[in-house]
């Protein structure tokens, strides 16, 4: 089985949701981390969450948590995966 | 020294308090949310974790709406001057405090607003029919005092609530919290303010409100949040909505800690020895010569707060008889002229008495033996 070598940028819109939704992911043991929103994604000074792997679980487990973007990063380059409309592509 | 002034603030704190407040300036110290550094983000976790666990402790139902303020009366201001718009009415109590009273008659000038004050009987109680009576088309809110910062009196929130129907309920339960049991979804609150350095045991400079799904106020300040940095204009999304600015950090751990010191405990021995304080007083007040209680001592409905007068002697002689022995007490109108004037001590005052979880049996022994010495002179 291949290695899902995706990465996953959520941001929020506050740092109250990102630290609701840290609660959420490691409660249900998922990998990832939170990291300084990067400045080519927003221009928020604060957290967002870096995720690897599966990403459906972890919209999921943060179905009650508005997301504001989430973006997938393939190593090269970044895709709109939600946009600040909150529509899921 | 004998502190029974634990309705202004409560003293001494739990270590817990001191504890969690120390840990975040000596080894956290970052200004939450405002950067994406370790310091910051665990500055943020302390107000999150706060947040959670106060909102559980009131039964709320989504922490993002309850907001930290500076104190019960930044809460009550926000309430009241962010619902109230132009010539709406308002009806609320002549048992309230001026952090209610002020703001409205603020309103009355500048918004021409419409208030009715229920006149509540010398001992504190409300003819929930008269709130009934009182409600009008343009009728905004009911802003009633939950426990009666002069005579300890509690208000029957849920059935006034229940009679005023689809019409906001403004709860002021800065003495209430954490000395009575509030429950934002058995109570059906709206509007929930309070004060966090009473019986909750943060430190002074700390309180909140809790807002309902569907209610929306106008901030009363507008500023700096850490999020949507982009824009000029100022977040709708809770609870930056109505946060902004550095927050009280050590204020919000020095709650954690107070709520943990609760939890530990348990919020049920915290209020059966508060109030044994208050009977082994109550049994003891005939000892005292011309001794004049106010409220009603049968009324098991009511927090650890009594008002007293000895006949013959202003309020502030015996507070300051009683300050010669090291006993602290608060004297005169207590910020409620509206509440003396219906209890019939206005403008003198009253001695108020407020023990905490931390005094002793033996100390309100000495409190009564000091009082029948006050009496005697």
């Amino acid at each position: 089985m291949q290695e899902n070598k995706n990465i996953y940028y959520l941001l929020f819109h506050t740092i109250h949701d990102v630290l609701k939704t840290e609660k959420l992911l490691k409660a249900h043991g998922c990998n990832f981390e939170l990291v300084p929103v990067p400045r080519n994604l927003s221009s928020d000074c604060g957290s967002c969450i870096k995720l690897k792997g599966n990403i459906e679980d972890v919209l999921e487990q943060a179905n009650k948590i508005e997301i504001d973007r989430c973006f997938l990063f393939d190593g090269k380059s970044y895709t709109t995966l939600i946009a600040p409309s909150g529509h899921i592509s | 020294m004998i502190y029974l002034d634990n309705a202004a603030t409560s003293f001494p704190k739990p270590k817990e308090s001191i504890l969690f407040m120390n840990t975040f300036i000596q080894d956290i110290g970052g200004n939450p949310g405002r950067s994406g550094h370790t310091l910051s983000v665990d500055a943020a976790r302390i107000i999150f974790e706060t947040r959670e666990k106060l909102t559980g402790f009131i039964n709320g139902e989504d922490s993002e709406r309850l907001i930290f303020t500076q104190n019960g009366t930044e809460s009550l201001n926000l309430a009241i001057l962010g619902l109230l718009k132009e010539k709406n009415h308002v009806i609320t109590t002549s048992l309230e405090h001026n952090s209610v009273m002020r703001p409205l008659t603020f309103l009355q000038k500048e918004k021409h607003i419409d208030i009715s004050i229920i006149q509540c009987s010398p001992d504190g109680k409300i003819d929930i029919q008269k709130i009934k009576n009182s409600i009008q088309k343009n009728t905004k809110a009911v802003i009633i005092n939950h426990g009666s910062n002069v005579i300890g009196i509690v208000q029957p929130i849920k059935e006034i609530k229940g009679i005023i129907g689809d019409i906001p309920i403004i709860v002021d339960a800065c003495q209430t919290i954490g000395s009575t049991s509030i429950d934002i979804q058995r109570d059906n609150i709206d509007i929930l303010c309070f004060s966090c350095h009473k019986s909750l045991y943060g430190i002074q400079g700390l309180g909140a409100i809790y807002l309902r799904n569907g209610i929306e106020l106008t901030p009363l300040k507008f500023g700096g949040t850490g999020s949507k940095s982009e824009s000029v204009e100022h977040p709708e999304f809770m609870p930056d909505k109505y946060e902004c600015g550095t927050p009280n950090t050590p204020g919000i751990a020095s709650l954690l800690g107070g709520l943990t010191f609760i939890e530990k405990t348990g919020y049920n021995n915290i209020l059966k020895k508060k109030m044994s304080l208050i009977k082994i007083f109550l049994n003891r007040i005939s000892e005292i010569d011309g001794i004049i209680f106010y409220g009603n001592p049968e009324n098991e409905n009511s927090i650890p707060v009594m008002s007293i007068n000895i006949k013959n002697k202003l309020p502030s002689e015996v507070g300051y008889e009683l300050n010669k022995k090291e006993i602290y007490v608060r004297v005169g109108l207590h910020c409620s002229p509206a509440a003396h004037q219906t209890i019939g001590t206005f403008p003198e005052g009253t001695v108020r008495i407020a023990p905490g979880y931390f005094t002793t049996e033996d100390d309100i022994d000495i409190f009564i033996e000091a009082l029948k010495d006050i009496a005697r002179k």
